[in-house]
């Protein structure tokens, strides 16, 4: 019998999370973000974390929680993220205001390369070459290596502590499935987490409720799930508007 | 006279051959989605890993789990399917994207474009832009032809941090469709009732008729 890891609500399933973790948080444009757990690390209060997603979040009304509100908490030392600035240059983001004041490091990142170096860490690579990013500022100083007369940037595995991240449906062994584009980063986060903590839209099945042929992240790297409640208890994905 | 944004995106929608698959970047390409194809069979991908969506949802026939690469909300087309972001960038860095068609602040007639950070900007926003520029088979550019002060956006070089190098094949402008040829631009054609001298005027390096 496969072990329940159903956990009865976002703060006890976040609550052993110390200063300083690694942080992978999932989603992409609103689809599986998991915004319950973001606002429970709020609640919780653990500082000096690296957050990465692929961005930091509030370019959009209504604002849901984002790494933003947890660098405005001061809850964080760096982010590695695609976008350090608004996707327009025209719209202002929270994070901007603390990164040009020197109050959180960033790391930019080719959205293909952070995608490529979560599942490098997941699958047990510690480094790889990539086309991406090479003639750019981003390739000043670093690693480059001409295979078969093309010239590849050098670029390691980012191994994460715990994975956030939000999927449709789950069986109480941990298997999850997807719907749509809330995939996106999500089953990479969880292969390259020690620890992916996972909110559920659907009540959790039982084990086997989910064929095995249609699982998309195996049980096998997820260790806790919490199913989120029907808002306003719950927070859910909704339709977005630009801030401005 | 010029085109709008709309017969711009009409006008690269002409390039488009049967069978491409084409990736649609943030911003102005977004409209291509709407372009209608005649009788050419295209698959449009979004770098969020979703292939063969169709145009922006109706307002309440959203589903919130479903947006395109700018966040909207997107039909599938039939045959359409989802793959998480690793494998939707192995299709990119493997080659498979026939075009990539993005927006970019300037574009430069040795094909070096520039779109992810502005002038003494600490952050930027690189999302997938520079993974597709680096491996897309071809990089279509839609930008407006000018800055609101008027200077070129058209230029010998990018002043600004470039997205990659010698990659353009195609640009759009308010005023016409261009290649980047070296030292200059080549003339593929001009929006209506817009002379040669006109863009050579609002254009900051050659332009070859």
């Amino acid at each position: 019998m496969a072990r329940n890891k159903t956990f009865p609500d976002f703060d006890t399933a976040v609550a052993d999370i110390p200063d300083g973790a690694v942080i992978a948080i999932g989603g992409f444009a609103g689809p599986g973000t998991p915004y319950n757990l973001i606002a429970a690390l709020a609640r919780h209060g653990a500082k000096r974390l690296t957050c990465i997603a692929n961005t930091t979040g509030g370019a959009h009304k209504p604002r849901m929680p984002d790494i933003g509100m947890l660098v405005e908490n001061g809850q964080v030392a760096k982010v590695i993220c695609a976008f350090t600035a608004a996707t327009r240059a025209s719209d202002v983001i929270p994070f901007t205001k603390y990164y040009e004041a020197g109050e959180v490091e960033a790391e930019i990142v080719p959205q293909g390369t952070l995608a490529e170096r979560l599942r490098a860490a997941g699958a047990g690579i510690p480094a790889f070459y990539t086309p991406t990013a090479v003639g750019t500022e981003l390739a000043e100083g670093r690693e480059t290596r001409e295979i078969n007369g093309r010239r590849y940037l050098l670029e390691y595995a980012l191994p994460v502590d715990y994975a956030f991240i939000r999927a449709a449906r789950a069986d109480a062994a941990g298997n999850l499935r997807f719907h749509r584009s809330q995939r996106n980063f999500n089953p990479l986060m969880a292969m390259a987490a020690k620890t992916t903590i996972v909110e559920v839209e659907e009540d959790i099945l039982p084990p086997g409720a989910i064929d095995a042929d249609d699982v998309h992240t195996p049980g096998l790297v997820v260790h806790r799930l919490i199913r989120v409640p029907p808002p306003p208890l719950g927070l859910w994905t909704r339709k977005r508007e630009a801030a401005r | 006279m010029s085109w709008t944004r709309m017969q711009m995106a009409e006008r690269l929608v002409q390039e488009f051959q049967d069978g491409w698959v084409v990736n649609l970047g943030v911003g102005m390409p977004t409209m291509i989605a709407d372009v209608p194809m005649g009788d050419r069979d295209i698959i449009f991908h979004a770098e969020n890993g979703v292939i063969g969506y169709g145009a922006v949802c109706a307002p309440g026939t959203e589903d919130l789990n479903l947006v395109n690469a700018g966040g909207q909300n997107v039909v599938l087309n039939p045959g359409a399917s989802i793959v998480h972001h690793a494998d939707s960038f192995a299709l990119i860095r493997g080659g498979r994207m026939d075009v990539t068609v993005m927006g970019a602040y300037e574009v430069s007639a040795n094909g070096d474009f520039a779109n992810w950070k502005l002038k003494g900007a600490k952050g930027g926003g690189i999302g997938g832009a520079m993974d597709l520029a680096a491996c897309a088979q071809r990089v279509f550019i839609m930008l407006e032809h000018r800055t609101r002060d008027g200077a070129s956006r058209l230029l010998p070089r990018c002043s600004l941090p470039i997205t990659a190098a010698g990659v353009v094949t195609l640009v759009v402008t308010d005023l016409g469709l261009f290649a980047p040829m070296g030292e200059g631009f080549a003339l593929r054609d001009l929006a209506p009732g817009v002379t040669l001298e006109e863009v050579r005027a609002a254009t900051a390096c050659p332009i070859i008729a």
